[in-house]
């Protein structure tokens, strides 16, 4: 009996693989392919919906406009939980499907790592736009890396530089104790290179506070701020982290104002269920923060939303990670298309042609304008050997019910940032025994 | 019909105690070897290599030496996943700290580190038992992910602490290509494998067994608990180790401490369970069954639901994934609590009636 019931569930699982099969098996080249690594569920779904939700939403809209010079945008999801084996499972499933993946998105600093080692062998760029290794902006070394539009450095940078302001000039600084309450993850560790850097350079204490993963445990790190007082808070948190944080900080009465967020410390999820409670509280904006106004907003709405085709919810549309997710595929496509000007309009992409339209983009303000991009983000352009683009941020206030922008635009110093990523990427290369790239290269 | 033993006779003693005594048995092995070295390189996608065998060999490694500590000597163990960091790690750093070291040494060297971090944590194992030992092996999971986020030096100073390897050889051969890698993991497996079969069948595994089904007994008939308690822990968490190694190696290429978190050890206490404690086999089972379900569910679901014209979102996926998955755990622990070796047995069993069972 047992043994029937055995070979029935092995015939069903049997027929199943088979329907597995043929459903993989049209594929239509012609069609550009992008995976969409996301994380839906687990400890980091708050933070991790509403950018797949705007990643996913400007794909759509993209064919909604016609696609790249009528070449249709196709793509599948695929959850990582976060986690980085199974994004590992699900770049190795997704890479080959479709004509090949045109780029990949890794969404977590874990998986950049591991992807970092993997993509180059499948000549698949890995687009991390804001988060991955802040090193890998050094395109001379990390060919196929591309982190545009900002890294944690220029993030770290930027709260620095707000921080100063607010103190009077970096002058003010000297003998100032600054704390970092980071997820213990390569993910928060990435910012403590740069902010001793900073902290040599003005005199500050840098004060090292760890919150083990995923971070809803953190009684003795706010025990630690209240015994050394520190003059400022970085919260360099995420999903579940960040309000945790920012309870902990009402229950010990450090003042929100102080506290400055990185940019995945930013969003709607982080605050709004602390609402009053977080009043006062900043975080950095790597470009922009929540667009509800912009134009982008406004045609995702029309087009998808209007007619029931948009992804999730359509309060959220133009969150702050919302628009992150949108702006990450918008700058993963404006490569492909850059990459068409080179070399054929209308044409299906490989992994090494978009890698060059990645590394030659050239987003101006009428190009963003055009897109809908228009007061979101500056106009950014990559090259050879800078694959970050652009440097500028802003810092976003919470008012108790909304993000506001509360300074200018802040460019990250990259009398800073460049030795540091040179002197991290040549270490890279020793270790890897890479050669950078020779200017020659540069045309492939 | 086919499968039975009459007119076999034995001998010599030799004959008499080879691992597989039925002739069937052994060219069926046979088959599955040649199977694995020549047709499945044949057969498999490079997604099959990559994402399902590589990971499906590694975690086999693992679940052996799981077994050998859990299945044979009865000491419950939480702390595999640190035991494979430190393997991991361990490897990583002979690796990069002595230039050209060959890549088998490293995993050696790795193994062997982990084996005494093994030893040193299953110390309390002389002292405690049962479900208590589970909460003192728990403190070496925590120990490790302490250590490894903490101390740079074990990271070699990365800013991040993460640590990545590549351009690997065995014997100047590249091991880039998942064909190789498949192969190189294969190999391994087979060997340690056969040396651990081995093991327990011997007067070692003997020890063990008799400790797991009664310590005093054991100790009364002149066996000594404290040789047999370390050295299960040392054996299994050299093969522990060695996997670790090879699943930061191989399959990740990059990793953080939060590859071997404590999810892991988990992982790996219940491939034991379901797949069988107590049999080299049923480790094979208890890795396939954790490690390909997910991945066929997450691709199988959807695949069912299209069929029925529905659309299910990617988080309804993952969900439904994690409920079909319990639920199919629950089924075969009520079903059959001895795991699923524990079928393969039946299985046989019948086999030799077939087709005429009284």
């Amino acid at each position: 009996m047992k043994l029937r019931q055995l070979a029935l569930a092995s015939a069903l699982v049997a027929g199943g693989a088979c329907v597995m099969v043929s459903s993989s098996a049209f594929a239509e080249s012609t069609e550009q392919f992008i995976p969409v690594l996301s994380y839906r569920t687990g400890p980091y779904a708050p933070n991790g919906v509403p950018w797949a939700n705007g990643f996913v939403d400007y794909l759509k809209l993209a064919n909604a406009r016609g696609g790249i010079n009528g070449v249709k945008l196709s793509f599948e999801e695929c959850e990582t939980g976060y986690a980085t084996d199974r994004s590992v499972e699900c770049y190795e499933r997704l890479k080959g499907k479709n004509g090949g993946a045109s780029f990949v998105q890794p969404l977590s600093t874990g998986a950049t790592f591991a992807l970092t080692e993997k993509a180059p062998i499948d000549n698949i760029p890995v687009v991390t736009v804001g988060y991955g290794r802040s090193e890998s902006a050094d395109g001379s070394v990390f060919k196929w890396n591309f982190p545009v539009a900002g890294t944690y450095w220029v993030a770290a940078d930027a709260i620095v530089q707000a921080i100063a302001k607010k103190a009077g000039g970096f002058d003010k600084l000297k003998g100032k104790k600054i704390a970092l309450v980071y997820h213990d993850s390569p993910f928060g560790k990435e910012p403590i290179p740069l902010l001793q850097a900073r902290a040599a350079m003005h005199g500050f204490e840098l004060l090292l506070l760890p919150v083990t993963a995923p971070g809803v445990e953190q009684k003795s790190t706010w025990l630690q701020v209240r015994q050394s007082r520190p003059d400022n808070v970085i919260l360099w948190g995420w999903g579940v982290m960040n309000s945790t944080a920012i309870k902990e900080a009402q229950a010990t009465g450090y003042a929100r104002d102080k506290m400055y967020g990185v940019w995945w410390a930013g969003a709607e999820p982080d605050v709004k269920d602390v609402a009053e409670g977080a009043k006062g509280y900043n975080a950095v904006a790597l470009q922009h923060g929540a667009e509800p106004q912009s134009k982008l907003v406004k045609d995702v709405l029309a087009t998808l939303h209007a007619k029931g085709q948009g992804t999730g919810p359509k309060e959220e549309v133009g969150q702050v990670l919302y628009m992150r997710g949108a702006m990450s595929a918008m700058l993963g496509v404006e490569g492909i298309r850059a990459a068409q000007e080179r070399f054929g309009k209308g044409k299906h992409m490989t992994g090494t042609q978009i890698r060059w339209g990645l590394e030659n983009l050239n987003l101006t303000q009428p190009k963003l304008d055009a897109l809908g991009f228009a007061g979101v983000m500056r106009p950014i352009s990559t090259s050879c050997t800078d694959h970050m683009g652009a440097s500028w941020a802003r810092i976003q206030t919470w008012d108790g019910s909304a993000w506001k922008f509360t300074s200018d635009w802040l460019q990250a110093d990259q009398q800073i940032i460049k030795p540091l990523v040179k002197s991290t990427a040549a270490k890279y290369a020793a270790e890897k025994k890479l050669t950078p790239r020779a200017g020659t290269d540069c045309q492939s | 019909m086919f499968y039975r033993e009459n007119g076999q006779f034995k001998t010599s003693y030799r004959a008499d105690q080879q691992i597989l005594p039925i002739a069937q048995d052994r060219v069926a092995l046979y088959l599955l070897l040649a199977f694995a070295f020549l047709a499945v390189p044949l057969l498999a996608s490079n997604y099959a290599f990559r994402a399902i065998l590589i990971p499906f060999l590694i975690f086999s490694l693992a679940a052996i030496g799981v077994n050998i500590l859990v299945g044979y000597c009865g000491q419950i163990s939480l702390g595999s996943g640190a035991f494979m960091a430190v393997g991991a790690y361990a490897a990583y750093n002979f690796f990069v700290r002595i230039d050209g070291l060959p890549l088998i040494v490293a995993l050696i060297l790795g193994g062997t580190c982990s084996m005494l971090f093994g030893i040193l944590f299953g110390l309390p194992s002389l002292r405690v038992k049962g479900l208590y030992l589970a909460v003192a092996t728990l403190a070496a999971q925590f120990f490790s992910d302490w250590m490894f986020l903490r101390i740079q030096w074990f990271t070699n100073n990365s800013p991040s602490g993460s640590v990545s390897v590549s351009n690997l050889q065995v014997f100047g051969l590249s091991l880039e290509s998942p064909l190789a890698k498949y192969l190189f993991c294969l190999t391994l497996l087979a060997v340690i494998a056969l040396l651990a079969k081995n093991l327990v069948r011997g007067a070692v595994g003997r020890e063990w067994m008799a400790i797991r089904d009664m310590d005093v007994a054991a100790a009364v008939i002149g066996i000594r608990p404290m040789f047999a308690k370390l050295s299960a822990f040392a054996v299994s968490s050299f093969i522990i180790g060695v996997a670790g190694a090879l699943w930061g190696f191989i399959y990740l290429g990059a990793w953080e401490p939060a590859a071997f978190s404590v999810d892991q050890s988990f992982k790996l206490l219940f491939m034991v369970i379901i797949g069988g404690m107590g049999s080299i086999m049923g480790s094979f089972f208890g890795a396939a069954f954790i490690v390909l379900l997910p991945i066929f569910l997450s691709q199988f679901l959807p695949a069912l639901a299209s069929v029925f014209g529905v659309e299910i979102s990617t988080a309804g996926v993952s969900h439904a994934e994690l409920m079909v998955f319990g639920g199919l755990i629950v089924w075969f622990l009520i079903v059959e609590p001895h795991g699923l070796a524990k079928l393969w047995a039946v299985a046989k069993q019948k086999l030799r009636l077939w087709p005429f069972p009284h």
